[in-house]
């Protein structure tokens, strides 16, 4: 048994999103001229909070049963 | 270019989370099969990103958008004729024979199929190249971070010397990465790549929205250029016609059937990532499975490379009142600024006399054109995170050849599996440490780099008649192969050494016998060379097979086709067998290949 890398992978991508988010509405508008006056940063950031969402979700639910799996049979430590 | 402060915790995030990954699976790493084989456990999909991002180095990422900048969607030739058919080909025929051998490395393999001086040469020139490779990109991440200005600022701060900037750059990245490897060897290496593949598709697939948008769809690109830019097979039916200067015939040959089978289908930097699946269907899986991103990256990579030259020209350098952004040279074309001779300072010239461009830096000045702070933190950390990778699988490549096939094999046979885990250990140091001694080789002298890749051309053009004909003609024989390989790097070196591309002087880039063919580009002359090679190699090999005695047919079984039990693929759903994802692979790519003929 090891770490499922939907952990790891989503809560980097919850974490860079969330960081990604609150600068792109703290941050002043006026550099976002360069990216066409998008806010390239809270739109991107969206993304990737929600892709590390679904990473946190199905790794969280494949670890969870994994865990059940092992209490049912109890052989495992 | 200065970044801001969530630059930088970006990236620190990301680096936390690369060596956190490396810490967390040292409690899983316990027997050598784990540190070199992710002990053969991990599902079609990881192990397929990773197949994928293990080539996603420095030359994919950098050298793909300049090829785009210089070439067009021509470039998509590396993808859809150079990599896709034969990744389809090591999943669907070769997998069988690698992974149902239980052999532990593709040297290993050779020496099953055949016998212990063909697995000694592939082994031997498998290890010296790796950690050649891994120099180059640890060169190349250096210099970038020197060229883009990354730490100039922190440095000023500090009050360090900007001479250290090269070192301290090289040295923080050896150390991450023998410190994840050291820590979680294949799996940690692994599980990386397959972070670095989502960090570039979240760095780059912005950036070419952004683009896009920037130039009026992918109408508006195509107006603002010539059609030679925005079609791949245009002009390809004679060498002169096309920028790359190659006919269909010498493309789909040289580059299409021996190098990318020879890279795909024998290297084991890529194999190995299939040889740590589950099962068998998992390993057949893998290059399939990378297939699908594969097809689809030209869209993420090449493009910003055609969209940077296809701007219009900025008037003066962009500087942006809150990050000090600012670009890397304001002249050239479009984003592509003029190549700057790093030594006197003034333009390099081509051959017609004109300015040369800088097109390795098409990707990073599109970055930096488009992206704010934030953002330009994600697209830095992506770059970083392809270099890192590149040096990662390399590295990971090496320490199993090294213990499996050099050090078990001639040095220290029969030891406990313990001694081999701390070998594998003590080699990833030593493969970093060599690294770094070939990355200040490289920034040295270029032209020993030059001379030494071109050396890994003649010895890898050839590889892959060895292996078709041993795992699908039983009659090869051992001394067969080695000959047919030893035959073909000599026919690669003097087709080198008697044609020269067009424009170039005697020397590194040829014709140094003497020339007898001039052919109209660099590349033309790679592939024919390839081709000159392998064809070599392969009658070679049969000849040479013919004369020698016949192998026992009884050792062979599970090495060769006609000797092996077909495989039932009796996976549950028709999306898991490989022929089903196979069919559909090459159809998609047949499509692409139509739609940007």
């Amino acid at each position: 048994m090891r770490l499922d890398i939907r952990l790891p992978l989503g809560f980097l991508f919850l974490i860079l999103g969330l960081m990604l988010m609150i600068f792109g509405l703290t941050s002043d508008p006026s550099i976002y001229r360069q990216s066409l006056g998008i806010n390239i940063n809270f739109i991107a950031g969206l993304g990737q909070f929600v892709f590390g969402l679904a990473g946190v979700y199905w790794g969280g639910r494949a670890e969870v049963r994994k865990l059940r799996a092992k209490g049912h049979h109890g052989t495992d430590n | 270019m200065i970044l801001s402060g969530i630059d930088w915790a970006i990236m620190a995030v990301y680096f936390a989370f690369v060596l956190g990954i490396g810490a967390v699976l040292r409690r899983y790493t316990k027997t050598s099969e784990d540190f070199f084989l992710s002990g053969r456990s991990l599902p079609s999909w990881i192990c397929g990103l990773a197949f994928l991002s293990a080539n996603l180095g420095a030359q994919e990422v950098i050298g793909m958008g300049a090829s785009g900048a210089k070439y067009g969607v021509a470039t998509s030739h590396f993808y859809w004729v150079g990599a896709i058919p034969a990744m389809v080909f090591v999943g669907v025929f070769m997998m069988p024979f690698y992974y149902g051998s239980r052999a532990r490395s593709v040297p290993e393999y050779l020496r099953l199929r055949f016998d212990e001086k063909t697995r000694g040469l592939n082994a031997v020139s498998f290890a010296v190249m790796t950690i050649f490779s891994s120099g180059i990109s640890m060169y190349a991440v250096a210099r970038l971070i020197q060229v883009l200005h990354v730490l100039d600022f922190p440095f000023q701060r500090l009050g360090l010397p900007e001479a250290w900037i090269f070192h301290v750059s090289i040295g923080v990245s050896a150390v991450v990465v023998l410190t994840y490897i050291y820590l979680g060897g294949l799996t940690s290496a692994i599980y990386n790549e397959v972070l670095q593949f989502f960090l570039i598709v979240a760095g780059f697939l912005p950036l070419v929205c952004l683009g896009l948008r920037n130039v009026g769809g992918w109408h508006g690109l195509q107006s603002g250029l010539a059609p030679a830019y925005t079609h791949a097979w245009l002009g390809f039916g004679d060498a002169r016609n096309n920028r790359m200067g190659v006919e269909w015939f010498g493309l789909v040959m040289g580059l299409g059937f021996v190098l990318s089978f020879g890279y795909w289908c024998t290297d084991f930097l890529v194999i190995q990532r299939a040889m740590a699946a589950e099962s068998m269907g998992a390993a057949r899986r893998t290059p399939l499975i990378a297939g699908f991103p594969k097809m689809l990256f030209p869209f993420l990579v090449i493009l910003p490379g055609i969209i940077a030259i296809a701007l219009p020209q900025p008037p003066a350098p962009i500087s942006h009142a809150g990050s000090g952004t600012t670009m890397v040279a304001p002249t050239g074309k479009g984003l592509v600024p003029i190549k700057i001779d790093p030594l006197s300072g003034r333009p390099v010239m081509d051959s017609d006399g004109e300015p040369a461009l800088d097109y390795d830096l098409a990707i990073p000045n599109m970055l930096l054109h488009y992206y704010p702070a934030g953002m330009l933190g994600i697209g830095i950390s992506a770059l970083l995170a392809s270099f890192m990778s590149g040096m990662a699988g390399n590295v990971t490549a090496f320490n199993t050849v090294w213990t499996y096939d050099i050090y078990q094999a001639y040095i220290h046979r029969n030891a406990r599996d313990g001694h081999y885990l701390m070998v594998g250990r003590i080699a990833t140091i030593a493969g970093v440490m060599l690294s770094i001694g070939a990355a200040y080789l490289t920034s040295r002298f270029n032209n020993v780099m030059d001379v030494l890749q071109l050396v890994f051309a003649f010895v890898n053009a050839p590889l892959f008649a060895t292996f078709l004909l041993g795992m699908f003609w039983k009659r090869t024989t051992g001394h067969g192969a080695f000959f047919g390989l030893l035959f073909g790097t000599s026919a690669a070196a003097l087709h080198h050494g008697l044609s020269l591309p067009a424009g170039a002087i005697a020397g590194v880039k040829g014709g140094w016998i003497s020339v007898l063919h001039v052919y109209p580009s660099e590349m033309a002359q790679d592939f024919w060379t390839a081709i000159f090679a392998w064809t070599t190699c392969f009658v070679a090999t049969i000849l040479v097979s013919l004369a020698t005695p016949a192998m026992d047919e009884r050792k062979l079984t599970g090495l060769v086709y006609s000797l092996t039990p077909r495989i039932k693929e009796d996976e549950p759903h028709w999306y898991q067998r490989p022929a089903y994802l196979a069919a559909i692979l090459l159809g998609a790519t047949a499509i692409l290949n139509l739609v940007f003929r």
